[in-house]
């Protein structure tokens, strides 16, 4: 079976200055997704994970522009998509989740003409049955007395219930793949375990495909089936959830497990020394050297290649492309 | 347990709901904090765990007297906080200090670093202008800065950076107590790390005690020695931090600790027993505050308010289970 999401080399570029200044956000990012699977896309801040989301269903801000790869999406690129059909896709096909609930909600519309929205216009439906149907979709996310509450506005909501209404909203267009982009950072823990439990439950009821961007390892530890480690743009590692966090080949990814406290444990945590890097000023080489435990004298000067182990355990590093038995070894001496 | 540096007992603030334009007519109470208890010693950190709105600011403005209690009492080294005067006031000020949570807003942007923390020196001390860029350098260097970035403005450095510089504001003063308010929650996971590992290593050092309020277990459990959670405005929990984790006592404790993240995908999940949200400060629900949520809820939880009781050594609970 054909994955139902292919993004092959992605590259995306921010043009400043007239296009004399060039970011490269998004650096050659390659991953698959099938139906059912879910993706936890990882990384610090500025890594390039946000712009990532934003070109797969094409909501780049001006400055920025796709300048090479595919974006295959059932078939067909989505590159190469005129806007006028993108907007078909979007909602649709493709719904996004953002972090701030407060933020992706009308203040002026109320919930129903929220979430009725994306059935009017991607599925044709009107009055009663449109009314049904949102009904339906409030109950689905758990939102209890549907028919009072849809009258309600979103400043009458708390913010777990407000998550859950942006979540019937991207459910509207019966979508194959949502992209969450944080959804949980601003709720409470409880309030976040429910909410993640529900977004399980409507996956297995409707076999969609989740992509969930996050820095928080734990959410991609109860949720993904897969994981991708962003940094500086390209993809270092990306493999299975077990695979990565049991043997993780990426120094950046074995530092970022190390550096996550554990329940009721007081070991001290690794701290990566340095900052994240800044796009628009990479160091030579490998992008993560500078912070590297494990920097050799090559990953100064050359760029790792993306090696594959297996079917989808990718990764770039120096380490693993010696061809060495001892993956860590040469590092300690 | 020796003398504690703080001690805080059957604390209370209330905050009155006016309703009307013009008569202002008084119509309820929001109980944000409502009788809570506890004592942290010198050297110690105390974490204080809860969701959003169960008191946990309120304790920490009471704590900074920015806010004047309902009833109740602090004791810093014995005396009554909300009775100090002139020097007295002055020298509490010095020796708590607070780091709040999002260091682009606690930082002036038109200051620069050294002029940052050599303000509470400025007020506090008569140190001369040499001696004070003595003591900046020397705070800075403590919290791993270099002395020579005193020159720069706040914009100038990144998210974990200002971080240091605030508690180097917080430390300026020879500080006994710190009210750490979710210092790392604005920041990225491996700066995280940075500056929990720094925040340890200084308190190994200098001995200054913290109150570490944060929402997130595993990392209140990782820096503090004790933990206190608080649901509604009351503490349903406090214990020592790793007997918290092996055995929470509290439904509520238990709850937060099934909705915790796990840290390998391979950690058994159990399915939330908890339903709804936490209810509103304004109208706590009667007797037990939790029983609405609470999966053991019995009959009489809805009327009798729990005590906290020491059911092991120093590990007190609020619940009719126990």
């Amino acid at each position: 079976m054909p994955p139902l999401l292919q993004v092959s080399d992605l590259q995306t570029s921010f043009f400043t200055f007239g296009g004399t200044r060039v970011v490269k956000a998004v650096d050659g990012v390659s991953f698959s997704l099938h139906a059912g699977e879910t993706l936890g896309l990882v990384g610090e801040s500025g890594c390039g994970k946000t712009t990532t989301c934003l070109s797969l269903v094409g909501l780049l801000p001006p400055a920025a522009r796709i300048v090479g790869g595919r974006i295959d999406f059932v078939g067909e690129d989505l590159t190469q998509k005129p806007p006028g059909e993108m907007r078909h896709i979007r909602g649709r096909d493709i719904a996004m989740i953002l972090q701030d609930p407060m933020a992706s909600l009308n203040p002026l519309f109320s919930i129903y003409t929220q979430v009725a929205e994306p059935a009017y216009y991607h599925q044709g439906l009107r009055g009663r049955s449109l009314r049904q149907r949102v009904q339906e979709l409030l109950r689905a996310v758990r939102i209890p007395s549907p028919e009072l509450r849809m009258r309600d506005y979103p400043h009458q909501m708390s913010g777990g219930m407000r998550q859950r209404i942006v979540g019937a909203i991207a459910l509207a267009g019966g979508p194959k793949l949502i992209i969450a982009d944080e959804p949980t950072t601003n709720l409470d823990v409880t309030i976040q375990a429910q909410y993640l439990d529900l977004l399980k439950d409507i996956q297995q009821e409707t076999g969609v495909a989740i992509i969930f961007v996050t820095h928080n390892l734990g959410i991609v530890a109860r949720m993904c089936d897969k994981l991708a480690v962003m940094y500086a743009g390209k993809l270092v590692e990306q493999g299975a959830v077990r695979d990565l966090f049991n043997a993780p080949k990426h120094p950046y990814t074995k530092a970022l497990l190390g550096s996550i406290p554990k329940l009721g444990s007081k070991e001290p945590l690794y701290a990566i020394p340095g900052q994240p890097p800044n796009l628009a000023n990479l160091p030579a080489g490998c992008a993560f050297h500078p912070r590297c435990a494990y920097a050799m004298p090559r990953c100064t000067t050359h760029e790792p290649r993306e090696l594959r182990f297996g079917t989808d355990w990718t990764v770039r590093c120096w380490l693993v492309d010696q061809a060495d038995k001892e993956p860590y070894g040469s590092a300690t001496a | 347990m020796a003398a504690p540096l703080l001690e805080v007992q059957g604390l209370q603030k209330y905050f009155p709901v006016h309703m009307g334009l013009f008569l202002r007519r008084q119509i309820a109470w929001v109980k944000a904090v409502d009788g809570v208890d506890f004592a942290i010693a010198p050297g110690e950190t105390l974490g204080l765990i809860g969701e959003s709105g169960c008191g946990k600011t309120t304790t920490s403005k009471l704590i900074l007297l920015q806010e004047q209690p309902t009833a109740g009492t602090i004791r810093f080294d014995g005396e009554d906080i909300f009775t100090l005067q002139g020097q007295g006031l002055l020298r509490y000020r010095r020796e708590v200090q607070v780091v709040f949570q999002d260091p682009y807003s606690s930082l002036s942007p038109r200051m620069r670093v050294g002029d940052i923390i050599a303000e509470p020196l400025e007020i506090h001390t008569t140190l001369s202008r040499h001696a004070l860029q003595e003591r900046v350098a020397h705070v800075l260097e403590l919290v791993g800065l270099q002395p020579d970035v005193a020159p720069l403005f706040p914009h100038e450095f990144s998210g974990g950076q200002r971080q240091r510089i605030a508690i180097a504001r917080a430390l300026a003063t020879n500080t006994r107590l710190i009210v750490l308010d979710e210092p790392v929650s604005a920041l990225d996971v491996s700066i995280r790390a940075q500056i929990m590992n720094q925040l340890e290593h200084l308190q190994q050092t200098l001995g200054v005690s913290y109150l570490f309020i944060g929402h997130d277990l595993a990392t209140v459990a990782h820096i503090s020695h004790r933990i206190a959670v608080m649901y509604l405005g009351q503490i349903a929990e406090l214990a020592d931090s790793l007997e918290l984790c092996a055995h929470p006592l509290h439904p509520y404790t238990q709850a937060l600790f099934t909705a915790a993240l796990p840290s390998h995908p391979d950690e058994k999940r159990q399915k939330l027993a908890l339903s709804g949200e936490v209810p509103s400060a304004l109208n706590p629900p009667s007797g037990c505050r939790f029983h609405p949520r609470c999966p053991h809820a019995m009959p009489h939880c809805a009327h009798e308010a729990p005590v906290p009781k020491e059911v092991a050594p120093q590990h007190t609970v609020a619940c009719h289970l126990y």
